[in-house]
């Protein structure tokens, strides 16, 4: 007789309250006002992250509400306009979302090639935003520098998708 | 019947679907937040700012603690072992500014002495306080912290921040008991500040990078790299003379200015309570006419009227003595210079 095997199935606040709450607390961490030997602790859009997986997973209602959420949440925090960063969440979402059957079972240098591209095209539109809005460009240079550390959190995009992307088999 | 057996039955939207519309209409209003939120002061979700900015400045403040204290500990081991070197140096400059502070000391003497012959008034000194900054926003579009003093120790909008080396941003939006501060090197920023060589005036303008550019610098050869630049206090909303940094070449070309504020770690700060002379007084009196307040005076009292008539008519009696000839004199003969009278030597007796 065969025993019964468990399904585990994995609800939003695993794959989309938890992280989100994460990448909230770690953008205050990094907030801090620390200066060792002349440098500041780097300051990288963490949600990036997330908005990079998270359609990767799976597609959802909830993920681009909780985005949109947590663009405000980091425009606050950064006295940004409202609607920056959730603008630019919402458009690596949506890109991703649509080239998902694409990136599907794809290599990780595959992925991150595509999440490089994905945080350039965000920081251009943001730069481009801030353009009409402020009335100086950015520098190019401060977009750069903030650009490189976003690019290293793509372990924890990596790590994401693969913790859940095969969690729940209604969606495989 | 119900709803899942009728017509609809086997109608199923794709998840990617629905996802695709909620991004959507998420898009549309993050673009009418941006359209209607500008930063400013006047904007309508500032209240909503300074709510959640009292709320995470003090969970800013948790995390700040122990940087500080940390830093703390590490300037007291830096300092006994390097408490010898750092005593020649003291030693070294306190002998360079010895000169300098008698100089200062003679120079307020002759100021003092100028401003009370021209009668100028001198601005008030300015009452500060003193801050900590507990949180740090340094991105390419915004460059901000948060300060853990508010409104409830008379911190308000607009008021000037420095630090021990010059100025380092001004308030932008307040809370009972938290500020924000932008920094000189925000993009919104603009300063109007002068070249202290060739007093030429410019702008002060952020663009996120550390180091801000000299914009519309007036003249030609106004401005040379190693130039102090200091606040001009025009438009009234910065005391004049508060040192900002040194004019340098940009790799762009452009003129920048190194901050004095990076020098050391912007951690404890000073906000100047500073009032601009536009808002000690009133818009309506400032555009009152000239003699308005000539319906309000009282009558005058009778030593008043004497007196005015008594200025009138000596003002009368000198205008007649200057209209009419002066009578011709002699040429004197010889020109004899005029000796002054006869000094008693000192310590003579009488």
């Amino acid at each position: 007789m065969r025993r019964p095997v468990a399904v585990r199935v994995v609800g939003p606040m695993q794959w989309i309250v938890y992280p989100a709450l994460i990448s909230v607390a770690a953008t205050i961490v990094l907030q801090t006002p620390v200066e060792l030997f002349g440098l500041h602790l780097p300051e990288p859009v963490i949600p990036m992250v997330l908005a990079f997986a998270w359609p990767l997973i799976r597609p959802s209602v909830l993920a681009p509400m909780v985005l949109v959420t947590l663009g405000l949440a980091l425009d606050i925090l950064t006295y940004g306009p409202l609607g920056l960063w959730g603008l630019t969440f919402l458009a690596i979402y949506s890109i991703v979302l649509a080239s998902r059957s694409f990136l599907a079972g794809q290599d990780t240098a595959v992925l991150f090639v595509w999440y490089a591209a994905c945080c350039a095209l965000a920081f251009l539109l943001a730069y481009v935003v801030m353009a009409f809005i402020a009335p100086t460009p950015a520098s190019l240079i401060s977009v750069f520098l903030q650009l490189l550390p976003t690019l290293l959190l793509f372990p924890f995009a990596h790590r994401l998708i693969e913790r859940f992307e095969d969690g729940d088999v209604r969606f495989r | 019947m119900a709803f899942r057996d009728g017509p609809f039955e086997n109608i199923k939207v794709p998840l990617v679907w629905t996802a695709a519309v909620t991004v959507v209409i998420a898009a549309i209003g993050c673009v009418l937040l941006l359209i209607s939120d500008a930063r400013a002061q006047n904007s309508p979700y500032q209240p909503v700012r300074a709510g959640v900015e009292s709320v995470s400045g003090p969970v800013g403040g948790v995390f700040a603690a122990p940087v500080r204290w940390f830093g703390h500990a590490s300037d007291y081991v830096g300092g006994y072992f390097f408490a010898v070197s750092e005593n020649r140096r003291l030693k070294r400059e306190l002998a360079e500014l010895q000169p300098w502070r008698d100089q200062a000391i003679a120079l307020k003497n002759v100021n003092a002495r100028y401003e009370a012959m021209l009668g100028i008034r001198p601005e008030p000194p300015v009452a500060m306080r003193t801050a900590r900054s507990i949180s740090d926003t340094r991105g390419p579009f915004s460059n901000a912290r948060l300060l853990d003093v508010g409104a409830a120790r008379g911190v308000k909008v607009g008021n000037p921040v420095i630090n021990e080396h010059g100025l380092v941003g001004r308030i932008v939006g307040t809370s009972s008991n938290v500020s924000r501060m932008l920094l000189l090197t925000d993009v919104a920023s603009r300063t109007p500040v002068l070249v202290d060589r060739t007093d030429a005036r410019a702008l002060l303008t952020g663009d996120g990078s550390g180091n801000p550019r000299l914009e519309f610098v007036r003249g030609v050869g106004s401005v040379q790299a190693g130039d102090r630049i200091l606040s001009s206090g025009d438009g009234g909303g910065f005391p004049r003379g508060v040192p900002i940094g040194v004019a340098a070449r940009g790799i762009d070309g452009s003129w920048r200015v190194k901050l004095f504020s990076d020098r050391g770690a912007i951690d404890y700060v000073r906000v100047m309570l500073f009032e601009d002379f536009g808002q000690l007084i009133g818009a309506d009196d400032l555009n009152a006419p000239p003699l308005a307040a000539l319906d309000t005076l009282a009558e005058a009292t009778a030593a008043q009227t004497t007196a005015i008539t008594d200025s009138a008519a000596r003002r009368a009696a000198a205008r007649e003595a200057a209209a009419t000839p002066p009578a011709a004199t002699p040429a004197p003969s010889t020109a004899q210079p005029v000796q002054p009278p006869a000094q008693p030597a000192p310590g003579g007796t009488e």
